[in-house]
């Protein structure tokens, strides 16, 4: 049975706020916080990186427009020209409607996709998941885990470091007894 | 201390300061509980209605939009009245998720999950309109740029029609990858929740498979705060555009540069009526009254008030306008508006949206649950006839006394009619059911206890049962 890490409960912001930066500063890198909605400041404590879904977002943004401008031109200018009421073949004046929403509808996407990526979602299973404790995370508690991945993990050092955060029920869990 | 700040605090968000735990039974009950035949008897109407108006619009494709009253000069009747009052409705949605979130309004939370949903319901009765009038509704891929086509050629770009395609389905896309994004972590506490295995399935593949870690949510807020900024100019341009079908033609009467704002403005007013009129219901029915609180329909109706002085103003300056430019046409289109054979329909736009919600001045009547629903329901009404006032008044004299006429609608554009309102009321029901109708997630980081104390951070500050600041 492969272990996959350790897990403790809290119940108040404050307590997995501080437990979070305890973790962070004791050098664990591969741990979390499973939390019911986000709490503000923790991923600083936790020591997260600034996300880079905004680059993802605004090249998105670009390749909107860039679509934009250029099926405009391309398909009224080149391709095809159609004199419609002797209106110019292409103009920016009227392509900004589709300039617009193509640069909308291109970021937009790629934010949902660049954010599913970041987060590695959708992911069907998790041996976490199985943990009865740990479902209290979507609903009303404060969940935190090392992972057994981490370098520094060392199963009773981690319990005894948990425990002494002041994190309750805290356990081990494995990867083969999801059922128990 | 307590006594002399009492009086200037916020009225609470949420009453009787519920516990997270309380927050997820109360919402994700809902789901569990079966489906009463109050709900059931509520869906087998809708559902009805709603196949009628699917078969009426199913006997249009099959004998042409010839089944319906348009005529000559009035090319454009019901079909396009009702794609412009149900963009419009979408509005509000968008405008609670996405403008409200960035000016921080906290409120929102309550209501915006409900009203992004309307959102989506109403912009698929809007393209369903769009699309029925097209006549050849099977080449609706004709209307994008796709090469190869039978046309032969490519879609015109100088055409505000073709605007109005990209706007639309822009829209709908991007309010539908908000409303699921922000749907996600609440579906995975259903998912944690529910017992049964089709369902625990069933919510575990929407959830995506959340599991409420903070990595994630670091990413999410940042997702959710670009989606809210990209929402918030493309709710200002989707009726921006829809008025641009009207304002870039010659026609008196929809030439003029105010329609974009005039038409943004109506939209939020009408999105917002819709918004009350449901969730009046709908906090009675499933029981959200602290959720759902006063407050929220409070400020709702604020909204009201203020978008309707707006639209009060549109419709004086439009017409101050027509006389003032000396255009003759222009001047006798407005006249002919107030004075003429859709007489009737103007005035009911004006004392449904302009002289009936004045009552919102008085705190009183804001609070007042069965009034608010009637007028929301008058505002309704109003700007479904603003709509088609601008329609059919500028279309039956334009320019040319011979080519005048007068426009009745037939039963199937009426059926039609309302079987939209059978599609949206359906869609509604499914949701309040099968979805969480308020964001968990958002009324729990809402909550007074729900942030950590800063400055203190030892073990045991405030309990996650109560307390506040």
């Amino acid at each position: 049975m492969k272990t996959t890490g350790v897990l403790g409960n809290f119940h108040t912001p404050d307590s997995i706020m501080h437990a979070a930066s305890k973790t962070h500063e004791a050098g664990y890198k591969k741990f979390d916080c499973f939390v019911p909605y986000p709490i503000h400041g923790l991923d600083r404590a936790m020591g997260v990186k600034r996300t880079i879904l905004p680059y993802i977002s605004f090249t998105g943004a670009v390749t909107g427009l860039a679509t934009a401008i250029g099926l405009q031109a391309w398909t009224g200018a080149v391709d095809y020209k159609l004199n419609i009421g002797g209106k110019q073949l292409f103009a920016f004046q009227f392509s900004i409607p589709i300039d617009f929403e193509l640069t909308v509808l291109l970021c937009a996407i790629s934010t949902v996709v660049g954010l599913l990526g970041l987060c590695k979602l959708p992911t069907w299973w998790h041996a976490f998941q199985h943990d009865a404790g740990f479902k209290k995370a979507t609903d009303d508690e404060f969940v935190l885990g090392i992972y057994a991945s981490d370098d520094r993990f060392h199963e009773e050092s981690a319990i005894a470091f948990m425990k002494g955060l002041g994190a309750q029920d805290v356990r081990v869990v494995t990867e083969g007894n999801e059922h128990a | 201390m307590q006594t002399q700040t009492a009086r200037f605090e916020r009225e609470p968000l949420v009453l009787g300061n519920p516990s997270l735990g309380d927050i997820t039974r109360k919402i994700s009950g809902i789901t569990e509980s079966k489906p009463n035949m109050k709900f059931l008897m509520a869906l087998g109407a809708s559902a009805s209605l709603m196949s009628w108006g699917l078969g009426c619009i199913l006997y249009t494709m099959l004998n042409g939009i010839g089944v319906w009253g348009l005529n000559n000069p009035i090319g454009w009747g019901w079909d396009i009245t009702n794609f412009v009052f149900w963009v419009g409705i979408g509005h509000a949605g968008t405008l609670i998720s996405a403008i409200l979130f960035l000016f921080r309004q906290k409120w929102r939370t309550g209501i915006n999950r409900s009203a992004e949903a309307m959102t989506i319901f109403a912009v698929i009765n809007a393209t369903t309109m769009v699309l029925s009038h097209t006549g050849r509704q099977w080449l609706f891929a004709w209307l994008l740029p796709t090469p190869g086509n039978q046309m032969q050629m490519w879609t015109n770009f100088r055409s505000p029609l073709e605007w109005d395609v990209f706007a639309v389905n822009t829209y709908f896309a991007v309010s539908l990858m908000f409303w699921f994004i922000g749907m996600v972590p609440d579906l995975a506490t259903v998912r944690d929740k529910v017992q049964g295995p089709l369902a625990k399935r069933l919510y575990g593949i929407f959830s995506l498979g959340w599991d409420g870690s903070m990595r994630r949510w670091h990413h999410y807020e940042m997702a959710y705060m670009i989606l809210a900024g990209l929402s918030t100019p493309l709710v200002l341009s989707v009726h921006s555009v829809v008025s641009l079908d009207f304002a870039a033609g010659i026609l008196p009467g929809w030439h003029t540069t105010i329609f974009p704002p005039y038409f943004v403005a109506g939209a939020i007013f009408s999105g917002f009526a819709m918004v009350v009129t449901l969730l009046v219901i709908m906090r009675e029915i499933l029981d959200l009254k602290e959720y759902i609180t006063l407050k929220h329909l409070d400020n709702m109706n604020k909204i009201i008030l203020a978008t309707g002085m707006m639209v009060g103003y549109a419709y004086a300056m439009e017409f101050f306008i027509a006389q003032y430019s000396g255009n003759p046409y222009e001047g006798f289109v407005f006249v002919n508006r107030a004075t003429g054979d859709y007489a009737w329909s103007y005035w009911i736009m004006v004392l449904c949206n302009v002289i009936s919600p004045q009552v919102f001045w008085f705190a009183k009547n804001r609070r007042n649950i069965a009034l608010m629903f009637v007028i929301s329901i008058f505002v309704n009404i109003g700007m479904w006839f603003e709509r088609f006032t601008i329609i059919s008044t500028s279309l039956h004299h334009d320019f040319l006394p011979s080519s005048w006429g007068y426009y009745s609608p037939t039963w199937v554009e009426v059926s039609i009619f309302l079987g939209t309102f059978g599609t949206f009321l359906t869609l509604f029901l499914l949701f309040s059911k099968f979805i969480p109708v308020i964001a968990m997630a958002e009324v729990k980081s809402i909550m007074p206890y729900a942030q950590p104390h800063h400055g203190h951070h030892e073990e045991g500050g405030a309990h996650a049962n109560g307390g506040g600041h």
